[in-house]
């Protein structure tokens, strides 16, 4: 065995004992006991806030269990700390790439071990390198920055550097969140692999019913830090473990709307840009959202929403194309956005829409602090946005101590609701918005999206980029599917196809 | 115009790159070193200075030239020191902590300098690699100082620190990614101030090149933002040393542009050459730059890529 640290190989089993975690008076982890068998792969399925990494932070050692055990390889184990885990042979990859990005994959390996020499024989590390990577079903290049390595060559590099340390029961949370559905199936089959050959146990967090149905062998499935269910995935349909992991919650269904489609308000036609890397380009032939419409762009990320987004918000130069707004072209200016009432709703809005130290009551007016009636103004006057601020505050729901608060004091809904607040007063021909509802509570999401409804009921044409393949679902009424920098894909919501709209997401028709 | 005519340019300018460019190298070496552990020095302007001042007054006092750059090191690792302790407390920002340290040290430089204005202190070393020529302005220009060839080994042993040892690995984790570096273990403030440190030292050395061999005294006009222009020299190199090494050479170079043009017999316009390497400066960053892409090579946690 070429791992360091190891001479042992081979999976261990690992088992919790009722274990339980409470943070205060709240209880995230309630009286849990999983088995995973010694080679197996184990899926933890639950929703957000279910408590699976609650259980998984408690295991590593990062969180001490309020009260519990843990089994590994049928003796009891203390885990005070992440570095007690691994030495005991757990690991653990992260949904975010823990991978340095300006070292080579070979680099990244070597000096994540705890014994590095101080002069590193390269030649030797090399061949010890090879003779590793020969015992693994799947290679990744060795010699380029990581930064360079696709995302799903990363993922798959953070579980050999896992191998490597000789870790030989893994947790892996949420590992495919940022691969298209090819790579996800590739990384985990061979994981798959691995525990079959009888190298690693597997614990996977994970939302996903098609992954836990293809490369599982047990479930245990959490739902408000209780178990409430599980067993061999043979045993178990998709509809079961839905059951399990909702309790009685309904999926999104498409929301109910009003009024009829206008005329185009805005229009996109050759439009090419570089994206971030400046290596790839972002073509966009033609695009057109119609007054009283939600046109929904779905797609993984990283295939160029972003940069998309940039170019309607005039943050990234276009090589060539047309934008244009009502049919006049469209700069992107502020005199642009105020003539032809364009408004955005950017992703992470704390720093993309607002300045974080100003006061909840400046942000608010960015859009009119300098409007006196339909002429402009140079002397501000602060009892007016302050009014203004207060009225759209109380309409909107804004939790805030006080108008002069600064906004980053909000918490990320509130933040949110200022910003629409902002964006939605006044007349609103065009709105432009990215994942909207990233990171917020289930309250929060359903406020806001019925306020993107409104909008299009009152006659706005609506562009909304979403990761989340539900949202486009609730709210669009026809969605595109954006792939490598183009439009792959075109469907209206009553035709849509999940499984069609997932190929092509994955880049694949 | 001497018998050499047009030659007379190239000559000077392979001397100048060779004479002009150590302190640019050895503050750029030392830039990059801190720059590759995530943090920016702009104080090495006055870690240059104050090397100057401490190198020349060392060499003086001890009658020893290689004295006076072992007490240039010791002033700059303190620079270095300082810089690296405060940017480790929470909220600092290393760039403005860098200007004050710039002004800081060129002010001791001068106050404390002002007795050594006077006095001449023994020069470093050179080799008279031009031996086997009888041309004497060949022969000015092929005159080496040991300083330089040490600048040289240490841009590639550096490179190869970088590469292949763990130190190296190391400065480059923290460099690039905090998180990382923190899931490993290491402590990324304290590598930092290492590294920072290490940085002064290097810096104070190409101070004691400027009073000690040249232009081989101490005045407070000794610099003339050398260290800055090495600080923008490291971007130009993509933060690696051996292109440091020869980005060094090539300002050294367009030093030496304006004085050899006047050597040479131009009487009208060669004061505008004086300003090249400034120029090249504010070229290269231009025609490196973009509006829309980040810079390549740079460190991650770097606060200008930030």
């Amino acid at each position: 065995m070429s791992s360091p640290g190891h001479t042992d190989a081979g999976a261990i089993g690992v088992e919790t004992l009722h274990m339980t975690m409470r943070f205060g008076a709240f209880t995230a982890l309630d009286d849990v006991s999983i088995r995973i068998d010694p080679g197996t792969f184990h899926a933890l399925l639950g929703e957000n806030g279910a408590g699976k990494s609650t259980l998984v932070k408690c295991m590593m050692g990062f969180y001490a269990a309020t009260s519990g055990e843990m089994l590994v390889d049928g003796h009891e184990a203390r885990v005070p700390d992440p570095k007690a885990a691994h030495a005991l042979g757990l690991g653990m990859v992260y949904q975010h790439f823990t991978l340095v990005p300006s070292l080579t994959a070979a680099e990244n390996l070597v000096i994540s071990r705890e014994n590095v020499p101080g002069i590193i024989d390269w030649s030797k590390e090399r061949a010890a390198l090879d003779a590793f990577m020969a015992r693994m079903p799947f290679q990744v290049p060795m010699d380029q920055p990581v930064r360079a390595l696709a995302a799903g060559e990363k993922q798959k590099l953070e579980i050999l550097k896992q191998l490597y340390l000789g870790r030989r029961f893994l947790i892996l949370d949420e590992p495919t969140s940022v691969l298209t559905p090819d790579e996800a199936d590739e990384v985990l089959g061979h994981v798959r692999q691995l525990c079959e050959a009888g190298e690693i146990s597997v614990l996977m967090i994970t939302h996903k019913f098609r992954e836990v149905t293809a490369y599982a062998d047990d479930v245990s499935v959490l739902r408000r830090g209780k178990l409430v269910g599980g067993g061999k995935v043979s045993d178990l349909s998709h509809s079961d473990m839905a059951a399990l992991m909702m309790g009685d919650a309904k999926l999104a269904e498409p929301a109910p709307r009003s009024g009829t489609r206008g005329g185009p308000v805005l229009s996109m036609s050759g439009i090419k840009a570089h994206d971030r890397s400046g290596l790839k380009d972002i073509a966009i032939d033609t695009l057109q959202v119609h007054a009283g419409e939600i046109v929904g762009i779905a797609g993984i990320s990283g295939n160029g929403q972003m940069e998309f987004m940039e170019i309607l918000t005039g943050q990234r130069p276009c090589r060539s194309g047309e934008i244009s707004v009502k049919d006049a072209p469209y700069a992107a200016t502020r005199a642009d956005a105020r003539k032809s009432s364009v408004r955005y709703l950017p992703e992470e809005p704390l720093q993309n829409a607002c300045a974080p130290k100003m006061s909840v009551a400046e942000n608010i007016s960015f859009r009119t602090f300098d409007m006196n009636g339909t002429g402009t103004r140079f002397w501000l006057s602060g009892r007016e946005m302050r009014q203004r601020a207060s009225d759209l505050i109380a309409a909107f729901k804004v939790k805030t101590t006080s108008l002069d608060s600064p906004i980053q004091a909000l918490s990320g809904g509130n933040v949110q609701r200022a910003v629409l607040a902002r964006e939605l007063t006044g007349d609103v021909d065009l709105l432009i918005i990215s994942n909207p509802c990233f990171g917020l509570d289930f309250s929060a999401v359903s406020e806001i999206r019925a306020r993107i409804i409104a909008a299009r009921n009152k006659g706005a044409a609506v562009l909304l980029m979403s990761e989340d393949l539900d949202e486009i679902m609730e709210l669009a009424d026809r969605i595109l599917v954006m792939s490598e920098g183009a439009i792959a894909f075109e469907t209206s919501v009553e035709a849509a196809d999940i499984a069609q709209i997932g190929q092509y997401m994955g880049g694949h028709n | 115009m001497n018998e050499l005519g047009i030659w007379t340019i190239p000559i000077a300018v392979l001397g100048g790159a060779i004479r002009v460019s150590t302190p640019f190298l050895f503050v750029s070496l030392g830039e990059v070193l801190t720059e590759r552990s995530g943090r920016i020095n702009l104080g090495l302007e006055g870690t240059l200075v104050i090397g100057a001042m401490v190198g020349y007054a060392a060499a003086y006092l001890t009658g020893s030239a290689w004295l006076g750059v072992l007490a240039a090191a010791l002033a700059g690792s303190i620079f270095g020191l300082i810089h690296g302790l405060i940017c480790s407390m929470p909220r600092v920002n290393d760039i403005a902590i860098g200007i004050a340290m710039m002004i800081l040290g060129t002010g001791l430089a001068f106050y404390f300098g002002k007795n050594y204005v006077q006095p001449v202190a023994p020069d470093l070393p050179a080799i008279p690699f031009g031996w086997w020529s009888n041309i004497p302005q060949l022969q000015a220009a092929l005159n080496v100082n040991v300083l330089f060839l040490i600048g040289a080994v240490a841009a590639f042993a550096m490179w190869w620190m970088f590469k292949s040892t763990r130190v190296g690995l190391v400065i480059r984790v923290v460099g690039d990614s905090t998180d990382a570096a923190r899931a490993m273990g290491l402590r990324p403030n304290v590598i930092r101030t290492f590294a920072t440190m290490a940085g002064g030292a290097f810096a104070g050395i190409g101070g004691a090149y400027l009073s000690l061999f040249y232009p081989g005294s101490w005045n407070e006009g000794i610099s003339s933002g050398q260290g800055l222009m090495a600080v923008a020299l490291v971007i130009f190199a993509r933060w690696n040393p051996v292109a440091c090494f020869g980005a060094a050479l090539l300002f050294g170079g367009a030093g030496a542009l304006g004085p050899s043009l006047q050597s040479a017999g131009f009487s009208q316009g060669y004061h505008l050459f004086f300003a090249a390497p400034y120029i090249l400066t504010l070229g290269v960053l231009i025609a490196t730059s973009s509006t829309t892409r980040a810079l390549t090579g740079a460190p991650g946690e770097l606060s200008i890529t930030k």
